[in-house]
Formats: structure tokens, sequence, C-alpha cells
């Protein structure tokens, strides 16, 4: 190359700065126009979403804010956020997993079987069972949709009945007089849902957790600037470290107001919502931070460009189903927690398509490649809160179910608008 | 002509085709085909529908193995068995089609299967800047934030971005197919000026087209092929558009100003 190419290229280089480059604050809330218009609008509509119907309910029965119903509604949430997650690995890849709500009770019942005192085995090595277990099963479906090329739903709706049958026989073999439901034995399982953290352990966990999400902000922008790129202003990543706060302060203060009846007093954290801020940075991190979780969103946007560029569609496919599985694992022993007990005739069809509802209302797209767990869990307390309200208003399932219903239509609308709307799309 | 400067020891064209040949069944797809591709030139691929351009890029970006022939890569003989073969030497192909992510922004797409990490973690910052300067090297400055995603974009930005992947990936010889195609006036300008300054960062270009205005507008060479063979080749000042119709429907054109072909 001569030296007035380069030249010219220096003199290119800093007038196209200013068009590449984000920098203002009026460029960034343009950008996330753009996305809201494709549809990866991020949280904050479907937070307002939550706050409307969270204000609603309050209008209509004073103790739905009330300390005891807002934990008690966290327990109740606790499941449906965690299968709602699960389910966002395979519909990032544009596929559903109808597995999930009968292998993750299976795991649940091993781990039962496995703590109760004839086995009398360690807590944490029946946690890694109840994980490995739909783990495997989900990875097996994944591995036998991608060699039949048959549509997952017909794959997992396969898994979904294998898994009812295997339900039923384990837990016939495991308690085999017990009329159909296994005790959960172990302290430590029970405490997930049932105990709480220490306030003051509560008030620490809170601020250790917000300290270094707001670390993690800040460095990252401050690196982004040292190396010359747009980093979000100043105002934007403030704001966001202000809300983190706010609600963690919120979240505790409720927690640990005495929520008992009587003389006894019942105060902190529940250690359920831990296991799912655990779950939820561990798994946001993976999807954003590693090549597997930019290969995931790839594979969902577009499988033919992802296998040009190298990527193993197996791989990727088979992993995030597995990962499916392990995460629902960690619901099976939420909801065993929960109920203290696992029974065979939990209703597996309807939890999981709980948990389909809880991702698509939290902003995962049903087309795959757009979604963020954060999603799955507003979407799930949001579930959760139509639940926790109607009965509170003495309203019972026919109305859970149709509001539930309303709302997920309204997501899918968004959703699919969304995509036609999206001018790439056709093209 | 052509200011081409050959060094001692290091033959000018990066890629040489000699007597290609490739038949499907009984259908001979590919006949005799000799092609030299130069660094630093845009060739221009032309022919009528059924002439066989597709099968030609197929056969060098490894789709498919030629039956006849050899293809030497800088001055050594090749044999191409898969498109990983070819992609490993320095050939990328972009289709029609450009094979983008849309939900993926414009640097995820540059890097994508090729990212780059620190501490198993996505390196963010050092692919942006990266992906930046080519995108300056390649004048591409009309997109608004490179963070922004490729569904969002125009079509003639869309193959700007397909265009800069081969680079980023350092390609050393590019194959586009119809890169003009579906693009409007302007677009299509673009994406001409584009292919220029790819040819200047010393990368062979290999521009199939079916617009001749297009070809003529950006090529430093033409090659012709009809029915599965090699009509002409030569720098663009031997042909119009005239010749070039001439040879793309009947293989020969009277009109010609050869003199010797420019092969040889």
């Amino acid at each position: 190359m001569s030296s007035d190419d380069g030249d010219l290229n220096v003199v290119a280089a800093e007038a196209g700065a200013a068009d590449i480059l984000a920098d203002s604050l009026g460029d960034y809330v343009r950008m996330w126009w753009t996305r809201v218009r494709a549809g990866d609008s991020g949280a904050l509509p479907v937070l307002i979403g939550l706050a409307v119907i969270v204000i609603y309910f309050q209008l209509r029965s004073s103790a739905f804010l009330s300390s005891g119903n807002l934990v008690n509604l966290m327990t109740q949430a606790a499941w449906i956020v965690a299968l709602g997650m699960a389910e966002v690995w395979v519909l990032l890849l544009g596929e559903i997993d109808l597995s999930i709500g009968y292998s993750s009770v299976m795991g649940a019942v091993i781990a039962a079987w496995m703590v109760s005192p004839s086995e009398n085995l360690p807590w944490w090595l029946a946690v890694l069972a109840a994980l490995a277990v739909p783990a495997v099963f989900s990875g097996i479906l994944g591995l036998l949709f991608t060699w039949l090329r048959a549509p997952s739903f017909v794959v997992t709706l396969g898994g979904m009945l294998m898994g009812q049958g295997l339900l039923l026989y384990l837990v016939n073999v495991a308690a085999p007089s017990s009329g159909g439901t296994i005790r959960l034995t172990s302290n430590v399982l029970n405490d997930i849902e049932g105990g709480s953290m220490s306030p003051v352990a509560g008030w620490i966990v809170m601020a250790v957790a917000v300290a270094l999400g707001a670390l993690f902000f800040i460095r990252r922008d401050a690196r982004r600037r040292a190396s010359g790129l747009a980093a979000p202003p100043a105002a934007v990543t403030g704001l966001k470290i202000v809300a983190m706060a706010v609600a963690g302060v919120v979240l505790v203060l409720i927690s640990n107001t005495n929520r008992g009846a009587g003389l006894i007093s019942v105060r902190g954290v529940p250690w359920v919502v831990l296991v799912i801020t655990v779950m939820l940075i561990a798994w946001s991190m993976l999807l954003s931070r590693t090549r597997f979780g930019r290969y995931v969103y790839a594979v969902g946007g577009n499988p033919e460009a992802a296998r040009r560029s190298g990527i193993s569609l197996t791989r990727i496919r088979v992993l995030a189903f597995a990962l499916c599985g392990l995460t629902a694992g960690v619901m099976g022993i939420i909801y065993a927690s929960y109920l203290g007990s696992v029974s065979n005739d939990t209703n597996g069809g309807q939890n999981v398509l709980y948990a389909v509802a809880a991702a698509v209302i939290g902003g995962t797209s049903l087309f795959g490649g757009r979604g963020k767990m954060l999603g799955a869990v507003i979407g799930g307390l949001i579930v959760a809160v139509i639940y926790n309200g109607l009965y509170l208003l003495n309203l019972g399932p026919d109305a859970v179910n149709m509001w539930t219903a309303a709302v997920l239509l309204a997501a899918v609308a968004v959703d699919t608008l969304a995509r036609r709307r999206n001018p790439s799309i056709g093209r | 002509m052509t200011a081409q400067t050959t060094t001692p020891g290091q033959p000018q064209e990066l890629l040489r085709l000699a007597g290609i040949g490739k038949s499907f069944g009984p259908v001979q797809a590919l006949h005799d085909i000799d092609l030299d591709l130069p660094v630093g030139q845009v060739t221009a691929l032309l022919g009528d529908n059924g002439a066989g351009k597709s099968t030609l890029i197929k056969c060098i970006s490894g789709i498919h193995a030629p039956d006849h022939g050899q293809m030497f890569w800088q001055g050594k003989q090749v044999h191409l068995h898969s498109p990983k073969e070819a992609s490993d030497l320095g050939i990328a192909t972009v289709y029609q089609d450009l094979a983008l992510c849309d939900n993926l922004d414009i640097v995820a797409n540059m890097f994508l299967g090729r990212e780059l990490t620190k501490n198993w973690q996505l390196d963010e910052i050092s692919m942006e800047l990266a992906a930046k300067k080519t995108l300056q090297d390649l004048k591409v400055v009309t997109v608004r934030s490179i963070r922004q995603p490729v569904g969002s974009l125009s079509g003639g930005q869309r193959q700007s971005v397909a265009v800069a992947r081969t680079v980023m990936q350092e390609a050393k010889l590019v194959i586009l197919d119809e890169p003009t195609a579906a693009l409007g006036v302007t677009q299509t300008q673009m994406v001409l000026d584009l292919i220029t300054r790819l040819a200047q960062q010393n990368v062979a270009v290999l521009v199939i087209s079916h617009n001749l205005s297009d070809a003529m507008a950006v090529a430093d060479r033409i090659a012709v092929m009809y029915l599965g063979t090699m009509a002409a080749v030569g720098p663009k000042d031997q042909f119009d558009n005239q010749v070039i119709v001439d040879l793309m429907t009947t293989g020969t054109s009277s009109r010609m100003n050869l003199g010797g072909t420019s092969e040889q």
C-alpha cells in the first residue's frame, strides 16, 4: 500500500470515528430504541408490566404488599422462575423442551430417596443426582433431536411422556407403600424454601452482591473508555446501580420484617432467593461473556451462518439442552423443598407450560436468538404474582389460568410484532 | 495497463487454475478451465445462467473437488477437499445470502467462530477495536454504531459487514457471489467502492456478477464463461460491453481486440 493510501485512511478514520462511535446519551437512547423495535427491549418494559400488576393487586387487597405475603410470593415464584430459566436455554436456540416438568421431579424423587432415613446419604450427593438426572435426560433428547432432525416439540413431547412414566415408576420403587408421595427428610433441602438467612446475614450478602455488581459495571465502562470505545453514559450506569441497590435494600427490608404469627418471630431472606440469584448471575455470565453463550445466540439467530462459521451445531444444541435439564434439576429441588415432598401426581405438563410462559413474558423470543435469564426471573415473578394475587382475592384456578393466558398472549403478540417489524426479516 | 510488479521468486498469481474440469454424472459442468487470480486485483467472473460460474467458485472454495486439472496456491499445487481446507488457506467466500446472524451485533458477526478470548471470557474490547479498525480501513463509515444488531442494517451495509468479515479472517482471496444483486444505486456504489478498497489491501478478489456495468466499473480483469468453458480472460481494456455480451451468449466475439490472449 502506498503512503498516499495510508494518509487517506487516517483521514477517513478520523472522519469515520464520529459515525461509528455512539458516545452521547442521545445516541445511547436511539440505540436502545432500535433494540426495542427489534424486540430486544431489555428488562424495563417487563418490569413496568410487573409494577402495574402489583399496583392493581395492592389496590384490590391491602394484604398483597404485606411482608408475609411478599416473602410467600418469593417462595411461590422460585420454582416457576427456575423452570423458566431452564426453558430460556432451549428457547434461545429456537427450540422447546417439554420434558423438564417431569424430568426435574424425577431428579427430586431420587434426591428425596437418597436422603431418606433408609438410605441416609449426604444432602449434597442427593443434590448432584437431582441435577444430573434431568441434565442427562434433556441432553439425550437434544442429541436425538439433532440426529433425527425432528422438531424438538415432538421429540421432547416423547420425553415428557417418558418422564411421566418414569416418575410413576420411581416413586413406586423409592416409596412402595406411601400412596405415591415421598417425603423430603433433609433439613438442609427443606430449608431452601422453608428457612431464612439471619437478618444480619441478609444485609451482608445483599451489600456484597450490590457492591460486586456496581464494581463490575464501573470497571467494564472504565476499561471501554480507556480503550477509546463508546461506553454507556455514566448516568445510565449510575441509574442501573442505584436501581440494583434499591431493589436489594427493599428485598432485605421486606424479608427482615417480622412475618411470624403471634409470639414466634420469623424474619430473614429465604435461602431460595440466594439460590436463584447465584444461578441468575452464573447463567447470565455464561450466556453473555463466553464463546459458548455467543454460539447459543448465533445458532438461534441463524443456524446456517453459525455452521458456516465452523460452529458445531450438534455440540451447542446438546449442551444447551443439557444445561436446560440441569437448571430444571435445580427447580426440582426447589419444588420438593417448597412442598416438603415429591408426589407422583405432579402436573409436570402444566408446570413446563408455566415455565415457557414465564420465559416468553420475560422477553425471550419463541423464534430463537433473543432473550435473557433476567427476563425469565421477572416473567416468573409476573406469573407468580397473578397466582398469588388472585388467590388473595379468593379467585380460583379458573381466574388464574385466564389471567396468565391473557398476559402470555400479550407477550407473544409483542414478540411476534417485533419480529415482523424487524426490517431484516423477509429480505 | 495493470501496475503489477513481480518480485523474483514470488509468483504474482495467488491462485492459478490449470485445466480444471468437473462433471456431475453425464453433465460436464466445467471443461478445461484456466484462470489466474493475481494479488491486489479484482477479477470479474461473468457468464449467463448455467455457464458454470457457481460450479467454478464451489471448486475454488472447496465445496466440490474438481475431476481434472490442477490448482496452484502461491505457486504450490493444492488439493481442496473441504471448505475448511480452503478457508485455512485464506480463501473466503461471501455467498448471496451473506450468512449473518441478524440478532448479533456487527462485532459479534465479524468475529463469529473466531472470537478472541481472555481467561475464558470474550475479549470484547480487543474485538471491537479490531472490528472498528477494519471497517475504517475499508471506509465503511455509514453505520451508526458497530454494536447495533446486523438485522437493523441496510442491504449494502450488511454486504459490507460480510466483506469486512473476510478481511477480519485475514483472507487472501475473497470470492463475492453477486454482491450487488438486490441493492439500490447508492448501495451498489458503496459495495463497489468497498471491493476496490479490498483489492488495495493486497487481497485477490473474484466477483461473480450478472451486471456488466458493475463488473466493468470495479474489475481489473474480466473472465467470461460460456457453457462450462472459459471463453476469454484478460485485462479489462481488452473488453467492451458488446464483446462481453457476444462472449456470454456465443462463446466467441469477432470484435474482440485480442492479439493473443493475455494469459500466456
